[in-house]
């Protein structure tokens, strides 16, 4: 088992599925000779050659739209988008076809296609290249949105996605990308989508969260422990489709909830969360749900980035406030 | 250096420049060119152009009556859609409609039951049959093209011989879709044709406000690979200019965009009320180059109709779409569980949740 980085999990998931399956095929912009702008898909241009590993045109709605046409082709298509924010100028390739190719065909057709992404903040990247917007995606029936917070199921999770049958948005913590570090299993393995993890064990709180803010929010549990509260945190590691049984079993254990999103508050997938909650788990609750979010503001440039996203610190708060609500 | 600048302008003149539009047929039928084709697929396209006529007019007159959606009538845009389907190879080649194509649809083997069901709103129409080479009719518009082009560039990656004809209209190039697909198709050098159906309209746009380009050919010059006009409503026009183009795709030579000069003498669909912008006078001249009639004209010239054999090609015509329409009302409707079973391949236990919920 190795020490790997997130970006590094990603990029053996990748070199791993395209030899087991001559059908995938990995292309985007700068995926090929450079490696990706982060390199998760270095070595597999000289591996592959650009018969599979493929530069396109800088355009992600030909990307997205393109990838539904070569998965009806008999292609596995594994597509990255460079960052997030950029998805939206391919909206409606992703939203309203990709999700929905075997919905709108009435089942003759289905997307195999799976859409890489990183996204969220704490880098220091410019405008446009940190903003949290996985509600954007998880509003899309058909679209399944993963969004891991660690090497193994990074790994896992990606092998899961380009082999689910139907379109899937794998979101890529940017700032974990090289700052967890874990140990990764050799070889194939694969994590099942829409099954949460529970990083910690606790009795008091539950904290939910996804992506990088896992870390943030296993922090805030050991510094919450050493006040004498015990957080169980929840790595919903699959936004859609939602673990509302693991969500449930662990509010039934402790009694009350904090969630924990880096986007801004409103109508942020959060609100999701507790909205499942209250209703798989109401008569569990002990105190209302808190949300500890970015305010309902666009992603600040660099200097103001820290003062933005939710830390450690916030998340503690929230967390004994609940205990003395 | 001026040697230099003056090559450079002439060359530039050589990109910026179509071939003048495809014409076999003038407005009365009389040929200008050797007919493309035999006299009796020129037969068969005129039947299947008809179908689509009167589809279409039955269709208006159900939606009328209240029992059909909002529908795109493609009056007047028959030999458009039907001469570019008569260009491919169905068993091998894909067609990707806007939703404005039927009787195009049609001749490539889209039964005419589904059509019906189409337009009483029956989820079942979308669902292309089991080997028929088509995508479901698409809303968005130019949102089909970079599948269309994403589609072919993997049929030539797996050196599979099928090409792919991508319909869409004139306000379709205005979409960024249709510019990130070009593009693409350009450099993958995608074994597709681009046909834009220029019927003048974009609801109530003209082409005029839509583009101030000459013509809609010629954007393909910025992507790199030929556009071609031709007479949209003379089905041997389109026809030659789109076989010619399935041919160079064939031979791995890349796209080409087909600019198809055609009217919509009908309604953009029945919500509309073109008489709020349509000059009269331009509509009545194009009546007078409708596609079918310049058709007829044309077949009963050559001898291979006479009045009675249109007469009873009408007639089996009309029978084919009371069979196809009674067929269609047999048709179940669609139980609910049907379309949460689209969604997924595995419906998450999450929506199965919801299917009890809403089924109570």
């Amino acid at each position: 088992m190795a020490e790997l980085t997130v970006v590094e999990a990603v990029n053996q998931a990748l070199a791993l599925e395209m030899e087991r399956d001559e059908r995938v095929l990995v292309f985007g912009e700068d995926v090929g000779i450079i490696g990706g702008v982060f390199r998760a898909t270095d070595g597999l241009f000289e591996k592959y050659g650009n018969a599979r590993v493929i530069d396109v045109p800088l355009a992600e709605g030909a990307i997205a739209g393109a990838a539904i046409g070569l998965a009806l082709a008999g292609w596995v298509p594994v597509a990255e988008i460079q960052f997030l924010g950029f998805a939206h100028n391919g909206f409606n390739q992703v939203v309203d076809q990709l999700a929905r190719v075997r919905y709108r065909s009435a089942g003759r057709f289905s997307a195999q296609v799976t859409i890489r992404a990183p996204y969220g903040g704490g880098v220091r990247a410019p405008e446009l290249h940190s903003d949290a917007f996985e509600a954007h995606f998880a509003h899309a029936p058909g679209l399944k949105v993963v969004a891991p917070a660690t090497p193994d199921d990074a790994k896992g999770l990606l092998l899961a996605s380009i082999r689910d049958p139907d379109p899937v948005l794998f979101l890529e913590p940017l700032r974990g990308y090289r700052q967890v570090k874990g140990p990764v299993p050799d070889g194939d393995y694969i994590v099942e989508l829409g099954k949460a993890r529970v990083a910690r064990e606790g009795t008091d709180v539950t904290v939910v969260a996804w992506s990088a803010a896992v870390q943030i929010a296993l922090q805030a549990a050991d510094d919450a422990q050493a006040q004498g509260v015990s957080v169980e945190v929840i790595d919903l590691r699959t936004l859609v489709p939602l673990d509302v049984a693991t969500l449930a079993s662990s509010v039934a254990k402790t009694g009350r909830a904090v969630v924990v999103q880096e986007a801004p508050l409103t109508a942020g997938f959060g609100a999701e969360v507790v909205a499942t909650i209250q209703e798989e788990s109401f008569f569990s609750l002990q105190a209302p749900i808190r949300r500890v979010a970015s305010p309902d503001v666009p992603y600040p440039v660099q200097m103001l980035e820290e003062h933005y996203i939710p830390n450690a610190e916030r998340v503690l708060q929230a967390v004994l406030a609940t205990t003395r609500d | 250096m001026k040697e230099a600048a003056r090559a450079a302008a002439a060359n530039l003149d050589g990109m910026s420049s179509i071939p003048p539009m495809a014409r076999y047929l003038d407005q009365d039928g009389e040929l200008l060119e050797d007919q493309p084709m035999s006299d009796e697929m020129a037969l068969d396209g005129y039947r299947v152009m008809l179908r689509g006529r009167r589809f279409d007019e039955r269709c208006v007159s159900l939606q009328r009556q209240g029992r059909m959606v909002t529908l795109a009538p493609g009056i007047g845009q028959e030999a458009a859609t039907v001469g570019a389907a008569m260009a491919l190879n169905q068993k091998t080649d894909w067609f990707v409609p806007q939703y404005r194509e039927l009787a195009g649809q049609l001749w490539h083997g889209y039964p005419l039951r589904l059509a019906f069901l189409w337009h009483v709103g029956h989820p079942i129409a979308f669902q292309m049959p089991a080997g028929l080479n088509m995508l479901p009719f698409q809303a968005a518009i130019a949102g089909q093209l970079p599948q269309a082009v994403g589609l072919a560039w993997g049929l030539k990656m797996k050196r599979d011989p099928g090409v792919v004809l991508a319909i869409f209209g004139d306000g379709g190039t205005s979409q960024g879709d249709f510019h990130e697909a070009a593009n693409l198709a350009g450099v993958m050098k995608a074994p597709v044709i681009l046909l834009c159906q220029n019927n003048g309209w974009a609801i109530s746009t003209t082409i005029q406000q839509q583009t101030a380009s000459e013509t809609l050919a010629q954007k393909a010059i910025a992507y790199g690979f030929p556009g071609v006009q031709c007479d949209g409503n003379d089905l041997f026009a389109v026809y030659a200019t789109v076989r010619d183009a399935v041919r160079r795709a064939r031979d791995g030579e890349g796209p080409t965009l087909v600019e198809a000069l055609t009217y919509r003498l009908g309604l953009h669909t029945t919500a509309d009320d073109p008489t709020r912008y349509e000059p009269r006078e331009m509509h009545d001249a194009w009546v007078d180059r409708d596609p079918l009639r310049r058709m007829q004209l044309h077949l009963m010239s050559r001898g291979v109709v006479d009045r009675p054999a249109l007469d009873r090609i009408e007639e089996e015509v009309k029978e084919e779409l009371r069979v196809a329409w009674d067929e269609a009302q047999q048709e179940p409707a669609p139980d609910p569980r049907f379309y949460f079973a689209q969604v997924d391949g595995e419906p998450s236990e999450r929506l199965a949740l919801q299917l009890r919920r809403f089924g109570r």
